[in-house]
């Protein structure tokens, strides 16, 4: 990928202020003029640069972190293009750009798997006007109407005179033309580039080295950081004695980064973490430092049945009929806190002086982090830039700026330097932004028929967006702790018919931050309530599928979900010896989903030998890019359900690392088939909704192994269940 | 002040001999292909071949490495990508976020090296490097092509 960070290093190499303002102004004036100018290959419009030889470069404005949206998203604006597609590579536009240009390319936020289901339209419009712009130019120059020109590959056909021409030779004229004011997008049916099973573009420099990340990046005269910020949330940095450090190798200055937190800057990286580690800190541990998780369980315990919670669905008189009822079916599920574990740890780069600001940072959300290094500098956000960087790994722990703001306020003690601020993995382990730990207590009743008369599901827990979004929160109440339960939303609704049904949330939050964390609340709701509905049709004697297929038949979307993994398990036929299975269902993120697993357990030794998954997301813009994804989505999802949990002592995050924060490996990944439902007619998300059910499949086929429900996740938790 | 052999190429590097080979690697040579990831050899974004074995840099001292010793980082694999093993990785477009690649690429070259036509069950042994986006599958598949491809190909590695 081309990346508009290059302008930031191409500026390194040239070395002059006088460049510095033409490159990074050239982008800032009106774009007929920045063509004139040649600083700059000539921009069709925001989306669409065609260089003299063909090459085009489409610019993104999502940020890609393993997901494939790059590729996707160029996909769309090359196929209304109608582009040569050997010839795209993509460029990141700066968030300070985007400012500067009344944020043409809108939303750089990446996250909830919104990357093209919430980006296909503007995009492709971008696309299709950047074509409709370079033939009129090919027509202007022809004398000839418009409307009889026609573009393919890159090459305009004036098919009447036989005369051609190819993009680039036009693009220059092309950007003066005028934006068509109506343009018609492509039915998908008779997409070439886009919905095909194209190779990502971004992969030949991830095998040889030279993809560079956050993490990796050089600037002349830079200095490296460590830093550490108080372990228990809520504490204070009270002092430090840097007399040992400051005489260490390298150093060069120790200083304070904020209330909360301490650095050394070295000239080199390991220097710095050296010296950090010699430093003697005195902590205010502050008000948490006595929270553990035995604790914050039973403030969630007690949630479980208190008399006041926030109603997210409330259908007949599910409370009453249970009341009443001779018998329930009750269970009580716990899912804890997890950090995102990304491989890169975070990191941020800033060079600082009182003109201007730069910040080199992967990040989720270019323009978040845009205002967060504003804010830290004291800097109007106009004198501040960020380029972003390729991530190594996101799943929405990079959309929080606290190490962005970090490097930034390092770097103001540093002016006129460049310095990169990296976290070890034990500062990331214990400074995460974790996925909300909660529990949640399912009651139901079943009629003389085996059917689902009434069900209560009560949360007890955290709330996200209480702690990171508050002006998301209505009347108090968090919406986003519904995911997949809303039984009339239109994002994740809640896919059963079933007539008595209250589903509510006792809030109980602790001091442990919740973020957003791959999947977000969609992971455990999904648990709970596939894990709940196969007890329901267990206690009722029934097969679970069809037990499910009853609750769906006014669903056909998630019925054929559910329909398409039982047939690819072979639901109805006999497992092989010592074999058992399970299945799980769900909508989120706009996508409907289904999983079969195959598991058996021998001696105490769960092996997972097989997976089989389907996601209808409507459109598919890269089926094979949608393959990769579910099967990562398995790799995350059942880490998080059999290995991944951050217990609390004294007020802190016990584990450190991945010795005893272990995570997934190869020997313990399942074989997943993934099953894409290209139906058309909607554009779901596909980077999360599928990790949800990986872990109810498996904990189903669990039950169906051994007879015992693993309900306080993780498995891998109970001493009796451990990895083959 | 350590000598090393990288990548076929002496280098004289001026560092702490506690330093680990991977920040060498990093900082003093600007080797950035080998990743950080846990810093105590548990993830394996840092393996690097001493003398063709895999290693991961991260917890190697500098000083535990002989200026004979041949150290090949992923920058040393091939000149332009061509190695089988990367080759049968952009076949697969095995890659998400990349990070954890290089070091995945490294450990399944050694282990090729040793078993030109591993198992199941020798990958699952061997290949012991975290990859968060879970790539793991097609991490498989690639090895398997590689190890066909070598054979086929009688490249030597």
């Amino acid at each position: 990928m081309t990346h508009l960070e290059n302008l930031s290093r191409r500026r390194f190499v040239v070395g002059s202020a006088a460049a510095v303002g033409s490159l990074s102004l050239g982008f800032h004036i009106p774009l007929a003029q920045a063509a004139a100018a040649a600083a700059l290959p000539p921009e069709v419009n925001a989306w669409v640069v065609v260089k003299p030889d063909d090459a085009i470069v489409i610019r993104i404005a999502r940020s890609e972190m393993g997901q494939g949206t790059l590729t996707g998203l160029a996909q769309l604006v090359a196929e209304e293009l109608e582009c040569d597609w050997s010839k795209v590579t993509t460029e990141y536009p700066t968030p300070g750009q985007n400012l500067a240009r009344n944020r043409v390319w809108k939303d750089f936020s990446t996250g909830g798997s919104r990357g093209i289901r919430s980006s296909h339209d503007y995009v492709r419009l971008g696309g299709a006007a950047a074509r409709e712009m370079l033939i009129a130019a090919a027509a202007q120059g022809w004398k000839v109407p418009a409307s009889e020109c026609k573009a393919s590959k890159s090459v305009i056909t004036h098919a009447a005179s036989g005369r051609t021409t190819t993009y680039g030779k036009v693009a220059i004229v092309a950007a003066t033309m005028k934006v068509p004011e109506k343009i018609s997008l492509k039915d998908p049916s008779t997409w070439t580039i886009a919905g095909k099973p194209l190779p990502r573009l971004d992969t030949a420099d991830k095998l040889t080295g030279k993809q560079i990340y956050g993490m990796d990046i050089k600037l002349p005269g830079m200095l490296s950081a460590a830093v550490t910020a108080c372990p228990v949330f809520g504490g204070k940095l009270v002092s430090f004695d840097a007399t040992a450090a400051e005489k260490m190798p390298g150093v060069k200055k120790v200083l304070k980064v904020d209330d909360t937190a301490v650095a050394v800057v070295a000239d080199t990286w390991w220097r710095a973490k050296t010296a950090l580690d010699a430093l003697r800190i005195t902590w205010d541990y502050g008000p948490n430092k006595k929270v553990d998780t035995a604790s914050i369980n039973k403030m969630m315990t007690e949630g479980l049945d208190a008399k006041e919670a926030f109603v997210g669905s409330n259908l007949g008189n599910a409370p009453g009929l249970i009341k009443d009822a001779k018998k329930t079916v009750t269970a009580t599920y716990a899912y804890g806190f997890q950090n995102h574990a990304c491989m890169e740890s975070m990191n941020a780069t800033a060079l600082y002086t009182p003109e201007k600001l730069e910040v080199w940072v992967p990040t989720q959300n270019g323009e978040a982090s845009l205002a967060a290094a504003a804010e830290a500098s004291g800097l109007p956000v106009q004198k501040c830039d960020v380029y972003k960087m390729h991530l190594g790994g996101g799943f929405g722990r990079r959309g929080f700026q606290d190490f962005t703001k970090q490097a930034v306020s390092i770097a103001k003690q540093m002016p006129g330097i460049p310095v990169k601020m990296i976290w070890s993995r034990e500062e990331d382990m214990l400074h995460g932004a974790y996925h909300p730990k909660t529990m949640c207590k399912l009651t139901g009743v079943l009629d003389e028929q085996g059917n689902i008369k009434a069900m209560h599901m009560r949360i007890s827990g955290q709330s996200i967006l209480a702690a990171v979004r508050p002006e998301g929160m209505q009347g108090g109440m968090d919406p986003a702790v519904f995911q997949g339960l809303n039984v009339d939303g239109a994002e994740g609704a809640f896919t059963y018919k079933i007539d008595n049904l209250l589903i509510d949330h006792a809030m109980r939050n602790t001091h442990i931050p919740p973020g957003f964390w791959r999947g977000v609340n969609l992971n455990q709701n999904a648990i709970y309530v596939e894990c709940f509905i196969d007890e329901l049709a267990h206690a009722a004697k029934q097969d679970p599928v069809e037990f499910r297929r009853k609750l769906l038949a006014h669903n056909p979307k998630a019925l054929n979900v559910l329909e398409t993994v039982a047939k690819g398990i072979g639901w109805d036929t006999k497992p092989a010896p010592g074999v058992s299975r399970g299945v799980a269902q769900i909508m989120g993120f706009g996508s409907y989903v289904g999983a079969a697993a195959e598991v058996s357990v021998t001696n105490g030794k769960l092996k997972i030998h097989r997976i089989v998954a389907a996601t209808d997301c409507g459109h598919v813009v890269n089926p094979a890019q949608v393959e990769r994804q579910v099967e990562g989505s398995f790799a995350y999802g059942l880490g998080s359900v059999l290995y991944n949990e951050c217990t609390i002592r004294e007020g802190r995050v016990e584990q450190t690392n991945f010795h005893n924060y272990d995570v997934i490996r190869m020997a313990a990944m399942p074989k997943v088939e993934t099953i894409p439902i290209p139906s058309g007619g909607f554009w779901g998300g596909v980077g999360e909704p599928t990790i949800a059910v990986a872990g109810p499949a498996v904990l189903n086929a669990i039950f169906a192994a051994t007879g015992k429900r693993y309900r306080t996740l993780p498995v891998f938790r109970h001493s009796d269940l451990q990895s083959v | 002040m350590a000598t090393l052999t990288i990548n076929g190429e002496k280098r004289e590097v001026d560092v702490e001999s506690d330093t680990p080979l991977l920040w060498v690697l990093r900082e003093q040579l600007a080797l950035t292909g080998t990743k950080y990831g846990c810093g105590i050899a548990q993830c394996g974004a840092c393996t690097v071949h001493i003398d063709g074995v895999a290693t991961r840099s991260c917890a190697m001292p500098v000083s535990a490495v002989t200026a004979d010793q041949k150290i090949t980082t992923i920058e040393g694999l091939s000149p332009d990508g061509s190695h089988p093993v990367q080759k049968a990785w952009l076949a697969l477009d095995v890659p998400q976020c990349g990070f954890c690649q290089c070091g995945m690429i490294m450990a399944a070259t050694a282990l090729l090296k040793n078993n030109p036509n591993p198992t199941d069950a020798d990958i699952d042994a061997e290949i012991t490097n975290i990859c968060r986006c879970g790539t793991y599958n097609r991490v498989r598949e690639a090895i398997k092509t590689a190890a066909t491809s070598i054979r086929e190909g009688k490249v030597a590695l």
